[in-house]
């Protein structure tokens, strides 16, 4: 085994630490809690982010380090906590599945994941390009997440954290996008959220709860 | 094998038994300051020991010879187990007969003893008791195993001996999948030796005990080799720690007799610090339902397997 140099197990370190929060935020049922593991997978991410500019020299990192350090760990998470105090479901909690269960199929996902990105990683030539395929099983484990939940807010956080695993897997694979691209990202998010934040109201004068199963049924009136 | 080779695995035997009551106790003794109580001595799991083998025994009615033979089995197990963890040295003469999936299956032999025993006098609690030991037991196993598998992957031997050396011989790493199954170990360490997540060690009357449910029925000496078991078990788990994930300080090679006893005060040093931080857990931690257990044991799996997963992808060459 050839020995790898400090910064590089740090970032390995960075991108297990990663996926441990994707399984935690799968089997989180407090929804306070989940915004505030949203907020440490940010954190972990601008750090890679920084470690991988130090590391490779690439100014714009430093940029896109500081757009996720203030996007991502204090504006979203900021505006989420406003919005569940504003919401009222501060203790809410919701009724998950089968954890056990559900941690087996997160499982199963990243061998998958892993696989899948077993050809790219031959393609990659970044030093952390082994990390692609926990990118990959970051977007598919929120993936998981947005499929079994119920509740809005848990929904978007996972919107969010999938968006974490490609801004990861971005970075992986080529150093990070263009600063226009990740600039154009970031707004996205942001909208996204603001506009998602004024759907809460509306699903909840609807139906007096943020229970997306209510929007299943077809129909004028419930 | 040279005669210094049987010296270190009798002196690692030896004491494996002399210190298990010693390390319960300063358990026990940790988990009194923290809870502000004042603590009984380190020394009360030895008397407790010689006061029971000093009663007469008492056995049930209907007990089988089963009853009878399952302390010295489960004891027997125990001090088998320890025999093939390297706790101070690592030439171990016995490590040729067992290595460490044989040593899972040793900890599963003294389960299904334990469990049979309780069922056998037929009491509501020993029943009770066995069917949750075996609920536990059969979900910790396989975390268990695949904390063992990634270890042996990563040294490629499955005998504990060559599996702590050659950790040890690595440079000093920050190994995410060695750290992962670090939790899931401590995990199944919790779960595995009743401590408080999963059941409660200091209960003796509780509807949802498990392990003091089993031993209800058992008196004097047969109870006396059951409790001194247990305090093997907690000590072989925490030894099994050590090897896997603080392997520093064990001798191994051809150290002599120097080395062996510059090992005693490390393990000391080792096991004083495992015994507070057990006990900090067992503090902050509440009980969990009996149902929860289940869901516990899954975490400690998934960890296990993540820390596998993680080697495959990034720990490689």
């Amino acid at each position: 085994m050839t020995p790898l140099p400090l910064n590089q197990q740090l970032l390995n370190a960075c991108a297990a630490l990663l996926l441990l929060l994707s399984f935690a935020m799968l089997s989180q049922r407090r929804i306070v809690s989940l915004v505030n593991l949203f907020a440490v997978q940010g954190a972990v991410i601008a750090a890679t982010t920084l470690l991988v500019a130090w590391r490779t020299g690439e100014t714009h990192l430093y940029f896109s380090a500081a757009l996720t350090l203030a996007l991502k760990v204090a504006f979203l998470p900021w505006l989420l906590h406003r919005l569940i105090r504003r919401l009222e479901v501060r203790w809410d909690t919701e009724p998950l599945l089968d954890i056990s269960g559900t941690m087996l199929a997160g499982i199963v996902i990243v061998v998958f994941a892993f696989g899948l990105a077993e050809p790219i990683t031959h393609l990659a030539s970044t030093s952390m390009r082994n990390a692609i395929g926990i990118a990959v099983a970051v977007v598919l484990l929120a993936f998981l997440m947005m499929i079994t939940r119920r509740k809005a807010m848990s929904q978007v956080i996972g919107f969010l954290s999938m968006e974490n695993g490609l801004f990861f897997g971005a970075m992986s694979a080529t150093y990070g996008m263009p600063m226009i691209v990740e600039l154009g990202v970031a707004l996205d998010v942001l909208v996204a959220v603001l506009v998602l934040g004024v759907f809460f109201f509306q699903i909840r004068e609807q139906f007096d709860s943020l229970d997306l199963h209510h929007l299943e049924r077809l129909g004028e009136r419930r | 094998m040279r005669p210094a080779a049987y010296i270190s695995q009798s002196l690692e035997i030896a004491v494996a038994l002399a210190a298990a009551p010693l390390f319960l106790g300063w358990v026990n003794q940790c988990r009194a300051w923290l809870a502000n109580r004042s603590a009984p001595s380190v020394l009360l799991p030895y008397r407790n020991i010689r006061k029971l083998f000093h009663k007469d025994a008492v056995l049930a009615e209907n007990a089988s010879a089963l009853f009878r033979i399952a302390p010295y089995v489960v004891f027997g197990t125990m001090v088998v187990a320890a025999g093939i963890i390297p706790s101070l040295s690592g030439r171990l003469p016995l490590v040729a007969a067992a290595d460490a999936i044989a040593l899972v299956g040793l900890f599963g032999t003294a389960r299904v003893f334990l469990s049979l025993a309780a069922m056998d006098v037929g009491t509501a609690f020993g029943t009770l008791g066995a069917r949750r030991e075996m609920m536990v037991g059969f979900l910790a196993e396989p975390a268990l195993l695949m904390v063992i598998f990634v270890a042996s992957l990563i040294s490629a031997t499955t005998a504990l001996p060559a599996i702590s050396a050659h950790l040890a011989g690595a440079r000093l790493v920050i190994d995410p999948s060695l750290a992962f199954t670090a939790v899931a170990f401590t995990l199944v360490l919790l779960a595995e030796n009743a401590r408080i997540p999963v059941d409660n060690p200091a209960t003796h009357l509780e509807l949802t005990m498990i392990h003091e449910a089993m031993l209800l029925e058992y008196s004097a000496r047969h109870l006396a080799l059951m409790e001194w078991a247990a305090a093997l078990r907690l000590f072989n788990y925490a030894c099994i720690g050590f090897a896997l994930f603080v392997p520093w300080g064990i001798a191994a090679g051809n150290v002599g007799p120097l080395g062996l006893t510059l090992a005693i005060p490390i393990l000391a040093l080792k096991l004083a610090v495992a015994g507070a931080g057990l006990a900090l857990i067992e503090t902050l931690s509440a009980k969990l339902r009996i149902m929860r257990a289940p869901e516990f044991l899954a975490t400690a799996f998934l960890f296990a397997v993540l820390g596998l997963l993680v080697h495959v992808l990034l720990g490689g060459p």
